[in-house]
């Protein structure tokens, strides 16, 4: 944790009320994102208990799983969750305006640039908790290799159709959720502790409700007290009266509610199924009908405050202005979409299971370059976190007290100006350190010469001040200029090209599919991981897992 | 063709265990100390680094396997091996690359080549920024230098650093490949630069500090070829019948130091110092002052190490104290005319300010003693974290402890390659500078990181590591109260 918010931490406990952490808001909130609220089942992995889903906050749509371990009744709800997203999926999919992108060319080999579409603006989902993005994960995970009965007539056990559709959906959005600073799947409780600093301890933060209180609390409680309640306190019949965002839900819930509610219905479904005559089964669905109606008001009331705390986070949010350089993500984003949305449309198979070699590599290298351009951009944007980056020394503000002109000492001169600041701030500057400012939105970089006498530091300034022997105007800055320097770039270098999955080099146990990949894809090589992500291959929903010394044990 | 042993020779007659190997049985090593037939007056270290030498070699240039991995102990010799492998390699007609991981270790290589062959033509590849490689280079007549590989080819030996061999493309592979530092290298640079080479030779030390990632990495955990893990990880993952040899003595660390490194760090394959104790001596021309940095600096001498301990306190990262008691001490390392005695030269040689390193865990905190020690008028000692002292040596080394003042011990902190790069930079002697308390908070802390599926576990865990090493410096420990 940086000294900042260590400091805006114990501020916050000290005046019992949740401090800003940034002055704008560094993500993009859609004008109408998609909220899901999911809940699974205590004790089974993955097995979904409700929902609610929708993009209008007074009427979500209600999802549930009258008995979760009852699989059909599971892909129902699946299928019905599918009707619920992927409509809202498809609006984005056809507003599209022209791009460029460059791309190498087939026969040449050489880049070139491209015209093709991108979409005008992206779905946004947004979940309580971070939990709430892994269940998403999840989902995808187990739903984009079912086969419904279209797609393979023979299947024993079809799924609904357009579920594998919704899983490779909410796979594509888990992942995009790992690379920093993208907006397409949140998190409330990510979004509200990216801007402000609650006085309780980050685990607790990620109790939505107990982080609403400490941000807005109710009435004239102090936030601290609020929080508290929000944790503990419970109704007459020992229920919480703010239930835990979920996915997992409280176990007094589990136990005094949903256990009698789920064995009635059991026992509804049994009666039914033993019905002699007709009327006697009229009655006895009906009472079924009641049971599950029963499940479905108890999730509902479960799952409301939650619903309304999401909203309640996304209009604290919306409150702030949005950064200058989060438009710039969003893009990003849309690309995401966007290629997402082509890879489905030309038919390509769902993501693999494990990433192959090279596209691990790919993706972590994009994730640590966006990691590095969301540090610097936040910083960019808004002067309380330049204000923590000054404070551990990796930038500081300056007024300019004179300006040496100075050459170059090449063949062609070119300008090198000598530029010597006053800053208040400590910045950790040594010998050779680059520093950078914003000028006009790109970076302009100097390096560190000396220190003056007094402490001040000089800098030559290095580029962006054109070709011709004096500088360009509005390129050098001038005496009494405020600037603010970093110690960091502004922009990522791209990194090196890898070798195409098919070139896998044998210290990567060469191309997937090929004998020697341990640990990937089943045993006869017709692995999941064959191929990038979906570029061969057809049949990539695959067997089950190799067995190995210890399922027998 | 006589088939090289899997594993290095074993000239000590101790466990050839290679390091993916699981704990020695009971009584296979006792403490450090020297091993059943492996008495001091029958242990000829440099015999038994020549026979380790020359198998590798063998294995390099005549064995039927693509790759081959050297483990190398702290100072073991592992730049002296890279520069005879490359040679030899040379000599032998098959043209070489060269991987390294900084231009600091590039630039160190080429000038360490053309010191031993003047004559042979070296190129260095290098980047496109402003002064991309040390000067020093432009002196030597066989060194060509250019930004393009294109402009190389042809030359015996090629340098550069994976970095920069990464955007290199469309050239004829190399037959051969020396690989430097390679557990400081991460998987997925070993993907970009591995289909530029047939084989090659791989070269590091197992025990320092892994590469990291900025960003998370678990979801690639426990799959072979995770790009986060080490590229010898990855490279032994799927080629596991490579011959790995591993260097048997530490032509660096002393005698005193080397059984504690070896212990804390390296308790499965363990090494040995190349010099007898009594060796190496450091003396002081100006008396102790009966102060806390001068009786910890006696201790030290004499010794090998020295502990100076604080009063127990929770501290931010940027101690006051205790970086004023590290500056204070190598003040008084220079103002008492420290000499060292070696088996490098017939009499003392003074310990002069750039035979002397400071070692922290965080940045800001070199920072801090860069700033104390210019308070206190001393320039040109070297100031800066693990990651950047890795591979580099010096005499007399004082360090920030990890764990000083902290409140708790986060994985970072306890991570055994930050400690080990911490206490084995120096030939003769390390002063730690710490809070008390750091052994309560280690038992406070037990590891919590989770067990990934698929991930060898690697031994001594930073825990077992941090309690090894303090037993040991607690024994030479200075009670001070600044």
């Amino acid at each position: 944790m940086s000294l900042i918010s260590t400091l805006a931490r114990m501020e916050a406990v000290a005046s019992g009320s949740a401090q800003p952490l940034a002055t704008v808001r560094h993500r993009r909130i859609s004008d109408r994102p998609l909220v899901l609220v999911p809940l699974t089942t205590a004790g089974e992995a993955g097995a979904p208990l409700g929902a609610l889903v929708g993009t209008e906050r007074d009427a979500p749509r209600l999802l549930t799983v009258a008995q979760p371990r009852d699989r059909d009744l599971r892909f129902a709800f699946l299928g019905e969750l599918a009707e619920a997203v992927l409509p809202y999926l498809d609006e984005y999919a056809d507003a599209v305006e022209p791009a460029e992108r460059s791309e190498a060319d087939p026969e040449t080999g050489k880049r070139v640039k491209v015209t093709v579409e991108l979409c005008a603006d992206a779905p946004q989902i947004v979940v309580p908790s971070r939990p709430g993005i892994d269940f998403v994960r999840l989902l995808g995970r187990s739903m984009r290799f079912r086969r419904t009965a279209e797609e393979d007539p023979d299947a024993a056990y079809p799924a609904p159709p357009r579920v594998p559709l919704l899983g490779r959906w909410l796979t594509h959005y888990g992942e995009r959720a790992r690379v920093p600073g993208s907006s397409l799947l949140l998190a409330a409780t990510d979004l509200l502790n990216r801007h402000w600093a609650t006085g309780q301890s980050s685990l607790e933060d990620q109790h939505l409700g107990a982080l609403l209180a400490w941000i807005d609390p109710p009435g004239s409680l102090s936030g601290a007290d609020a929080a508290l309640h929000a944790e503990l306190d419970r109704d007459p019949a020992g229920q919480l009266v703010c239930p835990p965002a979920g996915p997992a839900t409280d176990p007094a819930f589990d136990n005094k509610l949903l256990a009698p509610a789920v064995e009635a219905y059991d026992r509804a479904r049994q009666a039914l199924a033993a019905a002699e005559d007709g009327p006697r089964a009229e009655e006895r669905l009906a009472r079924l009908t009641a049971a599950e109606h029963a499940i479905r008001a108890l999730l509902a009331d479960v799952m409301r405050p939650t619903w309304d705390s999401v909203w309640h986070a996304l209009d604290l949010l919306r409150e702030l202005p949005e950064g200058g350089r989060v438009a710039d993500r969003w893009t990003r984003d849309r690309w995401s979409f966007t290629g997402h949305r082509d890879r489905v449309r030309a038919g390509e198979p769902p993501q693999p299971r494990h990433d192959d070699a090279v596209t691990a590599a790919q993706k972590l290298a994009s994730r640590e370059s966006a990691q590095g351009q969301l540090e610097a951009q936040e910083a960019l944007d808004d002067p309380l976190v330049l204000a923590g980056r000054r404070l551990s020394g990796e930038a500081f503000l300056s007024e300019v007290t004179e300006v040496v002109m100075a050459y170059s000492e090449s063949r062609r001169p070119s300008p090198r100006p000598l530029v010597t600041v006053r800053t208040d701030d400590r910045p950790q500057l040594g010998e050779g350190v680059k520093v950078y400012r914003s000028l006009d939105g790109k970076p302009q970089s100097a390096e560190f010469v000396r220190y003056e006498e007094d402490g001040s530091p000089v800098l030559r300034l290095t580029d962006r001040m054109g070709r011709a022997k004096d500088p360009a105007p509005g390129s050098v800055p001038e005496k009494g200029d405020r600037i603010a320097w970093t110690l960091f770039e502004h922009d990522q270098r791209g990194g090196p090209k890898l070798p195409d999955p098919e070139d896998t080099p044998w210290t990567h146990g060469g191309p997937p599919g090929a004998d020697g990949t341990p640990g990937v894809g089943a045993p006869d090589g017709s692995g999941a991981a064959r191929g990038s992500y979906g570029r061969t291959g057809t049949d990539a929903a695959v067997g089950p897992d190799p067995m190995t010394e210890e399922d027998f044990l | 063709m006589t088939a090289p042993a899997t594993h290095g020779p074993d000239p000590a007659g101790r466990s050839a265990d290679g390091p993916n190997a699981g704990p020695p049985s009971a009584g296979g090593r006792s403490s450090g100390s020297a091993g059943p037939d492996d008495t001091a007056a029958g242990f000829d270290p440099g015999a038994a680094a020549g026979r380790a030498t020359d198998a590798i070699l063998r294995d390099t240039l005549h064995g039927p396997h693509r790759g081959v991995v050297v483990d190398s102990p702290p100072g073991a010799g592992k730049s002296t091996l890279v520069v005879r492998a490359a040679r030899e390699l040379a000599a032998a007609g098959r043209p070489l690359m060269v991987v390294a991981q900084t231009n600091a270790q590039v630039d160190d290589l080429v000038v360490r080549l053309a010191e031993k062959d003047p004559e042979l033509p070296v190129g260095r590849l290098h980047s496109n920024d402003p002064d991309p490689y040390d000067k020093v280079l432009d002196d030597l007549p066989n060194v060509r230098k250019s930004a393009k590989a294109a402009d190389l080819t042809g030359l015996d030996i090629v340098i550069s650093t994976a970095a920069k061999w990464a955007h290199v493309q469309g050239v004829e592979p190399w037959s051969h490949a020396i690989v430097d530092e390679a557990y400081q290298m991460r998987s997925d640079a070993l993907l970009a630069v591995a289909g530029l080479f047939e084989r090659a030779l791989f070269v590091g030390d197992p025990g320092q500090l892994d590469p990291f990632s900025v960003v998370g990495a678990d979801q690639w955990a426990g799959l072979s070829y995770d790009p986060s893990a080490s590229a010898v990880s990855t490279l032994l993952a799927h080629n596991p019948d490579l011959p790995q040899h591993r260097l048997p003595v530490s032509w660096r660390l002393p005698a005193s130091a080397a059984p504690l490194v070896s212990d804390a760090f390296y308790p499965y394959t363990p090494f040995r110092s190349g010099t007898a104790p009594g060796e190496r001596t450091l003396a002081f021309g100006v008396p102790s002052d009966g102060s806390g940095p001068d009786r910890v600096l006696d201790e030290a001498a004499e010794s090998g190490w020295g502990l100076l301990e604080l009063p127990a306190r929770r501290t931010p990262r940027t101690d006051p104290e205790a970086v004023r008691a590290v500056a204070l001490v190598v003040r008084r390392l220079l103002d008492r005319g420290a000499a060292a005695t070696s088996e490098r030269s017939p009499g003392p040689r003074p310990v002069t300010a750039d035979r002397i390193a400071v070692g922290t865990a965080h940045r800001d905190q070199a920072a801090a003693v860069r700033a104390a020690l210019a308070e206190l008028g001393v320039s040109g000692v070297a100031v800066d974290t693990a990651n950047r002292l890795q591979g580099r040596e010096f005499d007399v080394t004082v360090v920030l402890h990890p764990l000083s003042g902290r409140p708790d011990a986060t994985a970072f902190h306890l991570e055994t390659g930050r400690l080990c790069v911490l206490a084995s930079r120096h030939r003769h002697a390390c002063v730690v500078v710490c809070r008390a308390g750091v052994s309560e908070l280690l038992d406070e802390h037990p590891s919590t990181e989770p067990v990934q599926l698929g991930v060898t576990i690697k031994f001594p865990d930073g825990w077992e590591a941090n309690h090894a090493v303090l037993a040991r410096l607690s024994e030479h420990r200075v009670s001070w109260q600044p």
